[in-house]
């Protein structure tokens, strides 16, 4: 009787003792092992991704062709060349056509594959699969094979022509084609990603919604129009601002199909700025464009989620 | 009255197959092009119309494509920095994540801030800066250089602390009165209870390395240090329009590795990439 009691106020010890145990292990704060945990990751931020920020705006003041020992400081003159230049002017027209074609290419595409995808048949798997593989492949190999097809003598845009009782035009060479070709081959590599990004936010709408709309006598149309869009308001805004800080980065697409040319025709932002570093060396020049990048790219974000939030109801 | 909606209904069904067949096409044809392409005779390549299927498989392609460059070295090096960078990463995300959610101390929401924020860094500012450190520290041409620099991470720390933040409590006080210290709960309870969001992790961070060109392509200038996207963009110009059998050959050699990742891991990447998406 007695052994009975004495082991039941053990169990029920043993709670209390852990509780107060915790409490006291609460109080110790254990700042040390916080920062040795985080400190590699940081210390590898502050030099590789925020002091870089620094020393690009301090470059950008220069003018230094990445070799003589000496940079000659000379104040806003890089950021002035680049105002008036009309080549830089090309570069920026370029980077938004490039844009705005990638952005919208792969989100509408997207919207619309999602749309097509969105059923529960085995057959569609195999779809799914199939529309997402090019998103994880190396971009410079899939320009390599685009260069091939894009051949107006015998590649595959030569077959598709002749099928279509035409002749394919020299895509890459052309000055207005080039652009075109860049942003389908972009497109045809991406828009696996926001088809399946929009698959996921399909497949999060309710039901009830539909079929209460469908009782009240909602076509196809209504349907879509009144609760499908809204419903992908916040996936789509989300979509819009990843797609466009991917679009500014792509270079591999660009090196490969094109070179940036015919001339500058298919000259980004981001390829300016690696010809003007690592091929004309002229550090200065290319902080100054890497400045007026980043400056686009943050006034263009904040604007899609200032007036995206506006538009846009989360429930 | 049925029988007219059983007909349109077959309309929109035929319709939709039709549509999704043509996608199919647009996005597997391409595909199916460079396949049979690397098994082409150059006489195959060059004729109009085009052959779609080789007489007969050109193996000997594969073979000229390894030989005109060091596809051997461009894989190691590939490899190397790969699982270099992504081993890194997968430490300092779990680590970070981990001090995040279970380590009790002050600063914690700052040090979030500041990982975070360096989302918003495009990798197109700090090109020329990281260039100038990598080559004032001598890692021209070598692995620190190329893992080094990218191996910091940012929304992998979010991922992973957004999934510590759902395991249950209950768990997670239960092995603490049992004992376990920070490293027993970490090894005990919060790695295998991560397995999934471990795995999508890996998967992207893997495709982004492997594929990535513009950084190996800048911090290295001999081709023995050449990476394999760099290598096929530079087979491409060393065999310039002339030799496509080989050029496609080399470049099949190098979408494979990610197309195996991707079909062995298909589900995962899916569901990281659209998960990710609504959860942000």
């Amino acid at each position: 009787m007695k052994v009975l009691e004495r082991t039941e106020t053990a169990t029920r010890a043993r709670p209390l003792a852990g509780a107060r145990l915790e409490r006291l292990r609460q109080a110790i704060d254990e700042w040390p092992l916080f920062w040795l945990l985080v400190a590699p990751n940081l210390i590898l931020l502050g030099v590789f991704t925020y002091w870089p920020l620094v020393y690009n705006a301090y470059l950008s003041l220069m003018q230094w062709d990445l070799i003589s020992p000496v940079k000659i400081f000379v104040g806003l003159e890089n950021y002035r060349f680049l105002l008036e230049d009309s080549e830089f002017r090309e570069v920026v027209r370029n980077t938004v056509v490039f844009t705005l074609g990638t952005v919208g290419g792969t989100m509408l595409l997207g919207l619309a594959f999602a749309l097509l995808l969105d059923q529960p048949l085995r057959g569609l798997a195999l779809a799914r699969g199939i529309v997402f593989a090019p998103y994880v492949l190396s971009g410079a190999a899939v320009a390599v094979f685009w260069v091939n097809m894009l051949n107006p003598r015998f590649g595959l845009v030569a077959q598709v022509a002749s099928w279509l009782g035409t002749v394919s035009p020299d895509w890459l060479n052309h000055p207005r084609l080039a652009m075109v070709a860049v942003i389908l081959v972009y497109v045809w590599k991406n828009v696996g990603f926001s088809t399946i990004v929009y698959l996921a936010g399909l497949q999060r709408i309710p039901q009830e919604l539909y079929e209460a709309a469908t009782v009240d006598g909602a076509g196809v149309w209504q349907r879509f129009r009144s609760i499908t869009l809204p419903q992908l308001g916040p996936i789509t805004l989300f979509l819009l601002v990843v797609s466009t800080i991917a679009s500014f980065q792509a270079f591999d697409l660009i090196r490969v199909l094109t070179n940036g040319g015919p001339v500058n025709a298919t000259t980004t932002l981001l390829f300016y700025i690696w010809e003007q570093g690592f091929v004309a060396f002229n550090a200065g020049r290319a902080a100054a464009a890497a400045v007026v990048l980043f400056a686009l790219l943050a006034v263009i974000s904040w604007l899609q989620v200032r007036l995206g939030e506006r538009r846009v109801s989360y429930d | 009255m049925t029988e007219r909606l059983n007909w349109r209904r077959a309309i929109a069904t035929g319709l939709r197959g039709l549509l999704v067949g043509l996608v199919v096409v647009i996005m597997g044809l391409p595909l199916y092009w460079v396949a049979t392409g690397a098994l082409k005779t150059n006489q195959e390549i060059y004729t109009f119309p085009p052959v779609w299927i080789p007489r007969q498989p050109q193996w000997g392609n594969f073979v000229e494509a390894w030989q005109a460059v060091p596809f051997g070295r461009f894989f190691v090096n590939s490899i190397v920095t790969t699982l270099g960078a992504v081993a890194l990463e997968l430490l300092f995300a779990l680590l970070s994540a981990y001090a995040l959610v279970f380590v009790r101390a002050r600063g914690k929401g700052l040090v979030f801030a500041v990982v975070i924020a360096a989302l918003l860094v495009p990798g197109t500012v700090t090109l020329l800066p990281n260039y100038l450190t990598v080559g004032r520290l001598g890692w021209i041409n070598t692995y620190q250089g190329l893992i080094i620099p990218v191996a910091a991470v940012a929304f992998g720390v979010f991922l992973f602390r957004q999934h510590f933040l759902t395991l249950p409590r209950d768990l997670l006080d239960a092995a603490r009165l049992d004992g376990c210290g920070h490293l027993g709960l970490l090894r005990h309870v919060v790695l295998p209870l991560s397995q999934p969001v471990i795995v999508t992790f890996l998967v992207i961070y893997l495709v982004a390395h492997w594929n990535d060109f513009l950084w190996p392509l800048v911090v290295t200038n001999r081709l023995e240090w050449r990476t394999v996207p760099v290598g096929v963009a530079y087979l491409y110009q060393v065999e310039g329009v002339q030799n496509w059998g080989p050029i496609l050959a080399g470049t099949v050699m190098a979408l494979v590795p990610m197309l195996l990742v991707y079909v062995v891991a298909q589900r995962w990447i899916v569901k990281g990439i659209g998960g990710g998406a609504l959860k942000g």
